[in-house]
């Protein structure tokens, strides 16, 4: 980081707001309490972009821009939360819980579960499209934690926290489009896999009831997601 | 003014909205006052009256028959309402989907059964291919998501209803709740 931090002033909302020149639009409208919806992205982990419910409108520009991976620029102007983002918002996740198994009511993670809550915030009563119904595998091979691709987003979460922060990069992905899927090692079986260290992060930076610890029944997987940034602060102090 | 009438009906669910909808205690007595309850599994009336103002939705659409009912109800009724993550979204009768009919059928009348094991070819009505939500065969008016909807919210819905407003329950519930 350079010792002399160039900050830059813009618009969020109409509101008069300011960040750092490195720092997205989705980091200063978190430090000024701007909700922006997101399943990907997370605190302490790199940006990829995946999921596409952070767009935001940005004057002057046609298009569309996530929020989690756009640098602030002076004299921005940001709308967070119009109709026309709104209405996107909703069309993606109603094709998230259309493209596997997303039974709340019998899943691990119904009450704590970032994508029910999401739903529930951009007003999804009902989903619009067909609902997909694939048939997709459960992993419980490993001693400690499962692996259910009926409710996996793909939002890369779990890679990104076994590579960057655990450096174990059991996760990965495979395939391509609607085929793709997190797989763990060469697509063995968790349970046999000798990269994996069982430090059980993937589990608990998962958004949904994809990943869960053992022995959970409905609603009782709570994630504890809090070691995240704390874990990266203390390892940039240590630097 | 004529009562309101109001139905329920109960497709491939557990019963467990009609649980909750008569968890309202006390309040069935107000909502006895203002509407008729003229068809439900609560009631004894066999045929679907063809003028019902609002009926309840309990249930995905799973076989032949509830195709048959939902078409029917939906005709004779002016404010249809998907009630619970069932009617909803397919939820748990929906899990059977990636299987297929066959494997349900050996599991239910075969595999689990000791004597003269076959598939029924009358009174039980045929499997759809798969079980799925009311909205994607008739035109749905409300949702209530939710396993089951609370009392509450059934209450506020029907209530609502009866007034004449539509009722907003998008922060109110959510699936799975």
């Amino acid at each position: 980081m350079s010792p002399v931090a160039t900050v830059k002033t813009l618009k969020i909302d109409g509101r008069d707001v300011s960040g750092r020149q490195e720092e997205t639009i989705l980091d200063v409208a978190r430090q000024n309490g701007i909700f922006i919806p997101r399943l990907c992205e997370m605190d302490g982990l790199s940006d990829v972009g995946a999921c596409r419910l952070c767009l935001v409108e940005i004057k002057g520009q046609n298009k569309l821009l996530p929020a989690c991976v756009t640098v602030v620029e002076e004299g921005m102007e940001v709308t967070t939360g119009s109709e026309r983002l709104n209405n996107y918002r909703r069309m993606i996740l109603e094709l998230l819980f259309t493209e596997r198994n997303h039974v709340c009511s019998v899943c691990v993670s119904n009450g704590h579960c970032e994508m029910q809550m999401l739903a529930q915030r951009l007003g999804i009563t009902h989903v619009h499209f067909p609902y997909r119904y694939p048939k997709e595998e459960v992993d419980a091979s490993h001693e400690r934690f499962v692996i259910d691709h009926n409710r996996c987003i793909l939002c890369t979460r779990c890679l990104r926290v076994c590579d960057e922060i655990e450096g174990a990069h059991t996760w990965d992905i495979m395939g391509r489009g609607i085929d793709a899927k997190v797989i763990t090692d060469l697509n063995e079986s968790w349970g046999t896999s000798e990269t994996c260290t069982s430090c059980g992060k993937c589990v608990q930076v998962c958004p949904t009831g994809a990943l869960f610890e053992k022995g959970r029944s409905v609603a009782e997987m709570m994630k504890r997601r809090q070691f995240l940034p704390y874990l990266t602060m203390m390892r940039e102090e240590n630097e | 003014m004529s009562k309101k009438k109001i139905a329920t009906v109960w497709l491939d669910g557990c019963s467990g909205c009609h649980m909750s909808f008569l968890d309202m205690d006390e309040r069935l007595l107000a909502l006895a006052g203002a509407a008729d309850l003229v068809y439900s599994p609560l009631v004894d009336a066999k045929e679907f009256p063809p003028d019902v103002d609002v009926t309840l939705v309990e249930g995905a659409v799973s076989s032949e028959e509830d195709l048959r009912k939902i078409n029917m109800i939906r005709e004779r009724t002016k404010i249809l309402v998907s009630l619970g993550d069932c009617a909803v979204t397919a939820n748990v009768p929906g899990m059977r989907n990636p299987f297929g009919t066959k494997a349900v059928y050996d599991r239910a009348y075969r595999e689990n059964v000791t004597f003269d094991p076959g598939v029924p070819d009358q009174v039980v009505p045929a499997l759809l291919p798969t079980s799925r939500p009311v909205h994607e065969f008739v035109k749905v008016d409300i949702y209530i998501p939710g396993c089951p909807p609370s009392a509450d919210n059934i209450y506020y819905a029907v209530t609502e209803l009866l007034e004449g407003r539509t009722p907003d329950l998008t922060l109110k519930t959510r699936f799975g709740s």
